[in-house]
């Protein structure tokens, strides 16, 4: 692990002002940044440590939302009282990623600027887009049997690893970021970037940013909501995809649904061309069939993970099943 | 990271200590005056600066749950975590939770119900069911073997640690 200087964060601006120099991280949980500092994937000269900054609250809104501290663990959030009245999804997908430890680390900003598992970026022996821009994607015509079917290009086809942003991205979170010309509240759906011919920059922060919080947005009427995650070990497994679904039916038709895919895409996949389909429709395996396959119709899978495809469509199919049963 | 284990000094520290970071770590309720390289991992600092060696490498990347300790209460991998963040936090290790006469009732229900083959895991996943007596889980098998999922057994004693933790559970 490559030396770096330590300090502990005093309040929001200085961090901030000290943050914005380059080759600065933040650290709260560490389980990214410190897993990846021991294989040389991240190399950050200062670190700055923002435990201490008061940003570790859950607190219900005025408006009927929810407002998540950057520093709420993940295991505090999936158990708090409101998010699994309100928001079960989010319960759900939390607690469907990584391992009691891990979620009792692991903070809510952190969670936004998780790094892909993709094996090549892992290896600093290999060429990778996106930890060393113009070296090659080993991942394309390598092993990609786990890697993204959306959103793709031919510099990176790293997925997104993210359970709860999955769940964020249905629920329609918004993102508040604290930065050197000031505060910024970015919709989840824009947060995240496509890879396109720069893979190396995952979201919009810029360098200084600090995620203050997240605000979930008041629970749909009527809502019923799921998370569904399928991997090839029943827990403490990356997704080989999984389905998040928020959706409110009247008199048998789907009167409003929030769709978003994991484990598929190389950002937290909300699929509006499915939400588009089963605006109306009468709940059924039909219209979801439908949906399904609308969510899906842009995939390009690579030369191991076809099966992914049909996989996504499944996932997507029962957790709308069993989110209307 | 090269920590090498030091004899026990006024200031217990890693070598070559330039930009070292002094601060004082609690450990099952004793305090430690430490000075240490910022990359000093919570796990290393256990095992080589403060020499408590039951808390376990395995991984050290969070995959297998050899090192689970508590900080405040919660159970944590220690190899993803620097020492340096845990300025005034109460830290828990293996040799916080029992004594070889007055074993915890987890350590007890390891013995009872043989709840390991080599060992090495068994630290943490000691340290794992302690907290877990204090978790969200449902009473089920399945759902201790959810809760208890990232702690790895090479060995496969996995069917005698549920047993163990169920028959901690119950008498808890």
């Amino acid at each position: 692990m490559q030396s770096f200087e330590f300090q502990r964060a005093r309040d929001a601006l200085s961090a901030i002002a000290a943050g914005a120099k380059s080759g600065t991280r933040f650290v709260a949980g560490g389980t990214t940044l410190l897993d990846l500092m021991k294989l040389n994937v991240e190399r950050p000269e200062h670190i700055i440590d923002i435990n201490g900054l008061p940003l570790d609250e859950v607190e219900p809104l005025a408006d009927g939302g929810l407002k998540i501290g950057a520093t709420v663990r993940n295991s505090a959030l999936a158990h708090h009282p409101i998010v699994q009245r309100d928001y079960a999804v989010l319960s759900q997908a939390l607690l469907a990623g990584a391992s009691g430890q891990l979620r009792n680390m692991a903070t809510t900003g952190g969670n936004l600027l998780q790094r892909t598992r993709c094996m090549y970026f892992r290896d600093t022996a290999m060429p990778c887009n996106k930890r060393e821009p113009g070296s090659g994607c080993s991942a394309i015509g390598g092993a990609n049997r786990t890697l993204a079917i959306l959103g793709t290009s031919e510099h990176c086809i790293a997925t997104h690893p993210s359970d709860m942003n999955v769940a964020m991205a249905a629920l329609e979170a918004t993102v508040h970021v604290q930065g050197i010309n000031g505060e910024r509240n970015i919709p989840i759906a824009d947060f995240h970037l496509l890879p396109g011919s720069t893979p190396q920059r995952e979201t919009l922060l810029e360098p200084g940013d600090l995620i203050t919080h997240v605000t979930l947005p008041p629970p749909m009427p009527g809502k019923r909501s799921l998370y569904l995650k399928l991997r090839d070990r029943a827990s403490y497994e990356f997704a080989l995809a999984s389905a998040a679904v928020v959706i409110s039916v009247e008199g048998g038709r789907i009167a409003r649904a929030r769709i978003a895919l994991g484990g598929v895409g190389t950002k937290p996949w909300r699929s509006t061309e499915a939400e588009e389909v089963l605006a109306g429709q009468r709940v059924g395996e039909r219209a979801f069939r439908r949906a399904a396959d609308a969510a899906l119709r842009d995939a390009r899978p690579q030369s191991q993970n076809g099966f992914k495809v049909e996989l996504a469509r499944r996932c997507l199919v029962h957790a709308l099943n069993e989110a209307t049963r | 990271m090269n920590a090498r284990i030091n004899p026990p000094a006024a200031f217990e520290s890693t070598p070559a200590a330039e930009g070292a970071v002094p601060l004082t770590l609690r450990i099952n309720g004793n305090e430690h005056r430490l000075r240490l390289d910022p990359r000093t991992t919570l796990l290393d600092c256990l095992r080589e600066i403060v020499l408590l060696t039951g808390t376990k490498k395995g991984c050290d990347h969070g995959q297998c749950g050899a090192c689970t300790v508590h900080v405040n209460g919660a159970r944590v991998n220690a190899c993803l975590t620097l020492a340096v963040m845990h300025e005034g936090d109460e830290i828990t290790t293996i040799e916080g939770v029992g004594q070889p006469g007055p074993l915890h009732p987890v350590q007890a229900a390891f013995v009872a119900h043989d709840a390991y083959q080599c060992g090495y895991c068994t630290s943490g996943q000691i340290m794992s069911a302690v907290a877990l007596l204090e978790e969200p889980c449902g009473p089920t098998d399945a759902d201790v073997r959810e809760c208890m999922s990232g702690n790895i057994c090479r060995c496969g004693a996995y069917p005698n640690i549920v047993a163990a933790i169920q028959q901690a559970r119950s008498k808890s």
